[in-house]
């Protein structure tokens, strides 16, 4: 469970994150969504530890990142793992050496047995075929199960992903989208999924967290977004009409 | 006050760059690959200049010798001190802040714009030690570059002396090996050893700060190869009048 109590982040002199306190529960798919410049990538990299917050604490499973020594952090990060936007995956290596990255450089394993853990993650993510593969000649949605293998192989406590659906076509988003639920679940992890898209928040979203300029405008889960009255949540969410339409259904089916 | 700036975050990065190591394992290796990109695959550019340079001045030396006075074998004098003083550490140096440095900050800029460095900072890898640290243990091999760089170009100078008929082979040597003095060979490796240090950091600190997309990544090689070469040329005019004065 990580625990965030009155988060604040600036630069310089803009007020990027206003006071944000929330918790994102353990084995469960943690939603932040938003409008562009609503301050999520902040916020999720003040989660990651890339950014140290001007004010407030965040707690992971009750240790408060920033009163642990630079030996617990880093114990710490190894507990983490990331799907970023872009996959950054290293161009340099193969899928394989990409997966095998962190074990390579924090775990005393012999070869083998890091040959076995990434092909049991390769087999996770159904790309065992593109184990000698370079970043450059596989597709985007792979480099993204790429991605996700890399961020599981180390048993991590804590997903995180940073719009892990943008640039795919939806049937590949919604592969993702259950792939990264479905390894929550089966690891008892807690991730936090910074998105844009609707169609994660209805298939995905266990807790969904709005931010607004900086704030927290609404919590919930996706049964609740349906019903909620916050214009500023219902302008984001139902932008779209086919949106529009599913709410409309959704409410007539309950009446 | 940029400057300023840009000095205390240099002195922070080279600080910064020695902390939690990467294990040797890995770090072998990635030396080993520095060695390849950085020396090896410069070699055939520095030996093709300084080929050029040691034939030209050789040839201007030459031209300039109207006086039958003096004698000819000051052509491979000259030669030996122009290409051992400056032309093999100095010259051949800013022609490796184009081509080393921009490799290095387009790399390692390319790597901040897809995130690679942000994926390292998460994982609790030292992203300047795993990617900085490297390039600079590779270009302390930087000299071994120069000292071909100090052999082809006397001998370019040899060559388009002999054969353009402006020299003996006799004299030549007799002024390659005329007055030597060995402290200029070890002046000139002190300075290429500052030089590769230079050459390795300036273009890394450009590259992993930089910020932006694409287009970004450009003018930061640029920008890094305007810095390393002013660098280099203050630095050696410093150096010179420490040691040779």
């Amino acid at each position: 469970m990580i625990e965030v109590e009155n988060i604040h982040k600036s630069f310089d002199d803009a007020h990027i994150l206003k006071g944000i306190t929330t918790t994102f529960d353990t084995g469960k798919t943690n939603l932040i969504i938003g409008q562009s410049g609503s301050g999520k990538t902040v916020f999720l990299k003040c989660l990651l530890g890339l950014f140290e917050p001007t004010e407030g604490k965040i707690c992971y499973d009750g240790q408060n990142f920033s009163e642990l020594s630079s030996q617990e952090q880093r114990a710490l990060k190894e507990d983490m793992g990331m799907v970023f936007q872009g996959s950054a995956l290293f161009d340099g290596l193969t899928v394989a050496g990409n997966v095998m990255f962190p074990l390579e450089m924090f775990t005393k394993l012999s070869k083998s047995e890091m040959e076995d853990r990434v092909n049991i993650v390769l087999n996770r993510v159904n790309l065992v075929d593109a184990h000698h593969k370079y970043p450059s000649e596989i597709s985007g949605g792979m480099q993204k199960r790429v991605a996700i293998a890399r961020a599981i192989v180390m048993n991590p406590q804590y997903l995180f992903c940073d719009e892990p659906n943008s640039g795919l076509d939806p049937r590949t988003a919604i592969v993702i989208d259950n792939l990264i639920k479905e390894i929550t679940e089966e690891y008892n992890i807690t991730t936090v999924i910074n998105t844009h898209d609707m169609n994660s928040v209805m298939e995905i979203g266990e807790k969904i967290l709005f931010l607004k300029d900086g704030l927290k405008e609404w919590e919930g889960t996706k049964h609740e977004i349906f019903k909620t009255d916050n214009e500023a949540v219902t302008n984001f969410v139902y932008s779209s009409e086919l949106f529009k339409k599913v709410r409309q259904m959704y409410i007539e089916e309950r009446n | 006050m940029k400057y300023l700036t840009d000095i205390g975050g240099y002195a922070i990065m080279v600080i910064d760059l020695f902390k939690k190591p990467t294990k040797w394992r890995i770090m072998k290796n990635l030396i080993l690959k520095e060695i390849d990109e950085l020396i090896f695959g410069s070699l055939g550019i520095i030996v093709f200049i300084s080929f050029f340079i040691g034939a030209v001045v050789s040839i201007q030396t030459a031209m300039n010798l109207t006086s039958d006075l003096i004698p000819k074998n000051l052509i491979g004098f000259a030669t030996r001190q122009s290409i051992i003083l400056e032309f093999a550490p100095t010259f051949c140096s800013v022609i490796m802040a184009g081509k080393v440095g921009s490799f290095i900050t387009s790399s390692i800029g390319t790597m901040r714009v897809t995130e690679q460095i942000d994926a390292l900072e998460v994982m609790g890898v030292n992203a300047l030690n795993y990617l900085v640290f490297p390039k600079i243990v590779a270009m302390m091999l930087y000299p071994f570059i120069i000292s071909v760089a100090m052999y082809v170009g006397i001998f370019g100078g040899w060559f388009a002396g002999v054969f353009g008929g402006f020299i003996t082979s006799a004299d030549f040597v007799e002024g390659v090996t005329m007055d030597f003095i060995p402290f200029h060979v070890t002046y000139s490796f002190i300075k290429t050893f500052v030089f590769a240090f230079l050459l390795a950091t300036i273009p890394s600190y450009h590259g992993f700060y930089m910020k932006g997309g694409a287009l970004e990544v450009g003018k930061a090689s640029t920008t890094s190869f305007v810095w390393t070469s002013v660098v280099i040329i203050i630095t050696n005019y410093v150096l010179t009048q420490l040691l040779l004065t």
